[in-house]
């Protein structure tokens, strides 16, 4: 164990950042999606609470992890579709309909999640990178869930999507401009409540690799505003699903840095390096946002920017 | 049109206004009732009898001296932790970090409360009250310092700083105002008997009831009655033409941020000077949160918060009761909250629709 001595510290944050990033990737890809389309979504941290909590309970009731994840993207579909739909209507306010969502979902969570805490569920599986080490700390570090797999190859596709594919196309035309996708025939309400909700099934798959994988229970306190800080994360990544990836990997990092520092016997301001994430994203946040100019990317139909 | 309106036959104009007051009662009211239905169907959904669950909270919320003052006692930090929402909605700011405000007011307030020990009660708990509003309002004037240079938007950030606030708080309470007699429960050293904030005489409700009920009298005239009120009712409405008009746009987004962000700081600075006796985790009880309901529930509105706070503390009251008669987990209110929220929002779609609160129909003005 000792012999790393203080090369345990960027070991122990690399493989923290692919651990904790790994919910941020697939809140950020969903939010990249629906944001691309044109509306926002603060509802993904109930989302992400509650894919946490079903895919927990239905992967101990069917053992199953996988069937999990899928209950938790059913539930993320299901609260897209209602945010989706809500703010389809004339003057509803996406952003305090996604705060009701958020209230909402954790409400739930809690609520049907009380029988879940005591109960071990099957974990996901994870694949061993560190195999060519004997150090145990190196093969811990490198353990890769099979998620963050799906979670990069599926940012690589919806980059490439955007690019190149009539779908992709008409959600950025609906997302820059509702009239000139009305003028092509698109129905930007349609678009968009799809997009939510495709976005919702991404966030609930963050959720249920959380109680399923890390920390790997479910807890009321399992999620604490990651949900959120992935809206400043796609704001931070430009709209882009491969900054995404990098931009979660950062975000994980930091996330990381407290039980890093904590695990080679660091323990003062402790609570302070757990903040680290949220400064990291504000600071981002402030650095690249202008009072003057338009982001550069932003969808034109965006409320947040505008 | 003077011809019109000297005909004896037409309806009289303050009649148009009733149906615009009207118009702002009744939507909100209705989607109350949609709320509160859409919950009983989720008890009944889940196997609970919902007719049990008002009865419950009617009794426990409302139906006793012991149980108003249970509520009221809890109406206390709602008001001001609604305020916090309210005041800059007025220039289309939606700040829900409030709950950061509270928990930092509480501890700037129970560090100054336990540095004073032995000063003269009056002077001591102004000090804290003090300190904790100056220390909510930089918290959240931050917010709109932010949104004003940089274009931050104010949702996150300050969301964003709430969690920080927390972790804040959470490393001063743990660590350098660490009380070393507070064992189980981190705290900072618990204040003078004479530092206490005492209770109404005669309510049994502490003063920080007082307290909110006149902020959300002053936010009322304030908003209502003075040009400054006026301005930012401009600059909410439409930030170029308020530029335009030479409004102080930047000065009225920090200045509101800041005030709103006081009213937060005051709320956690009486938790600690008349609830707690001291600064610890139990300033984060999510009033913050709550707030943001009240303040989209009363639709932004300084008075309409003070019933509405009322009605939300009688349920949070109540829920202690009804989780033990009813079995069912606490997070039972935060489904209430949820449910009555999203249809409070949806029912913004409502205002326009309906031809009987047309002040056009009645007389009135047309809309505009």
């Amino acid at each position: 164990m000792t012999e790393l001595g203080l090369w345990g510290v960027p070991l122990a944050m690399l493989g923290g950042a692919i651990r904790v990033s790994t919910p941020f990737l697939f809140v950020s890809l969903g939010e990249c999606l629906t944001e691309r389309s044109g509306r926002i979504n603060l509802g993904l941290e109930g989302t992400l609470v509650f894919g946490a909590m079903s895919g927990y309970a239905v992967a101990y009731l069917t053992g199953s992890a996988w069937a999990g994840v899928g209950a938790a993207a059913v539930a993320g579909i299901l609260f897209g579709l209602v945010h989706g739909l809500l703010c389809s209507l004339p003057r509803v306010n996406d952003i305090a309909i996604g705060i009701a969502l958020m209230l909402t979902g954790m409400g739930l969570a809690f609520y049907f999640g009380k029988p879940y805490i005591q109960p071990v569920a099957p974990d996901l599986p994870a694949i061993p990178l560190g195999w060519w080490s004997d150090q145990s700390q190196v093969q811990a570090a490198l353990r890769v869930n099979v998620l963050f797999v799906i979670g990069a190859v599926l940012a690589v596709a919806m980059a490439w999507m955007f690019r190149n594919t009539r779908i992709g196309l008409t959600i950025r035309v609906v997302g820059d401009s509702a009239d000139a996708a009305r003028a092509l025939g698109i129905g930007p309400r349609r678009v968009r409540i799809l997009s939510t909700a495709a976005g919702g099934a991404l966030a609930g798959i963050g959720g249920a690799y959380l109680s399923l994988y890390y920390p790997g229970s479910w807890t009321e306190g399992i999620s604490s505003g990651q949900g959120l800080m992935a809206v400043a994360l796609v704001i931070f990544a430009r709209w882009s699903p491969i900054n995404c990836f990098w931009a979660a990997l950062l975000f994980g990092g930091a996330g990381a840095l407290g039980p890093a520092l904590q695990s080679v016997g660091v323990s003062e301001g402790y609570y302070l390096f757990y903040a680290a994430p949220y400064v990291l994203t504000l600071g981002l946040l402030v650095a690249t946002s202008s009072r003057t100019r338009a982001l550069t990317g932003a969808p034109g139909e965006l409320s947040i920017t505008k | 049109m003077t011809a019109i309106a000297a005909t004896p036959s037409a309806p009289p104009v303050w009649l148009g206004r009733l149906a615009r007051r009207a118009e702002a009662v009744v939507i909100p009211v209705g989607a109350l009732l949609v709320g509160l239905a859409a919950f009983s169907l989720f008890l009944i959904l889940v196997g609970k009898p919902p007719v049990t669950f008002f009865q419950l909270v009617a009794k426990a919320g409302f139906g006793t001296s012991f149980s108003w003052t249970n509520t009221l006692s809890r109406t206390a930090p709602l008001l001001l932790a609604a305020l916090c929402v309210a005041l800059p909605a007025r220039l289309g700011l939606v700040v829900i970090g409030g709950e950061g405000a509270i928990v930092l007011g509480g501890v700037a307030a129970g560090a100054i409360g336990a540095a004073l020990t032995g000063f003269p009660a009056i002077i001591g708990i102004a000090f804290m009250l003090v300190a904790g509003a100056v220390i909510g309002g930089l918290w959240i004037g931050a917010v709109g310092y932010l949104r004003h240079a940089r274009g931050v938007n104010e949702t996150i950030s300050s969301l964003l700083m709430a969690y920080i606030a927390i972790a804040l708080m959470n490393h001063l309470v743990e660590g350098p105002l660490r009380d070393p007699a507070s064992l189980n429960k981190p705290s900072t050293a618990p204040l003078d008997a004479a530092l206490r904030i005492g209770d109404i005489p005669g309510l049994g409700v502490h003063w920080g009831l007082a307290a909110g009920v006149l902020a959300c009298i002053a936010a009322w005239v304030l908003i209502e009655f003075t040009t400054t009120g006026f301005a930012a009712r401009i600059a909410g409405g439409n930030v170029r033409a308020a530029e335009i008009q030479g409004l102080p746009v930047g000065r009225l987004i920090i200045g509101f941020c800041a005030l709103a962000g006081a009213c937060a700081g005051l709320a956690g600075a009486f938790e600690v000077a008349a609830v707690h006796g001291s600064a610890n985790g139990s300033l984060a009880a999510g009033y913050g949160y709550t707030g943001i309901l009240i303040a989209f529930v009363a639709r932004q509105n300084p008075l309409a918060i003070i019933p509405v706070a009322i009605l939300l503390a009688g349920f949070e009251a109540s829920s202690g009761l009804v989780q033990r008669r009813m079995d069912v987990p606490d997070a039972t209110v935060l489904v209430l909250q949820g449910f009555v929220l999203i249809s409070i929002l949806a029912s913004e779609t409502l205002y326009g629709r309906f031809k009987i609160f047309d002040p056009a129909r009645w007389g009135g003005e047309a809309r505009p």
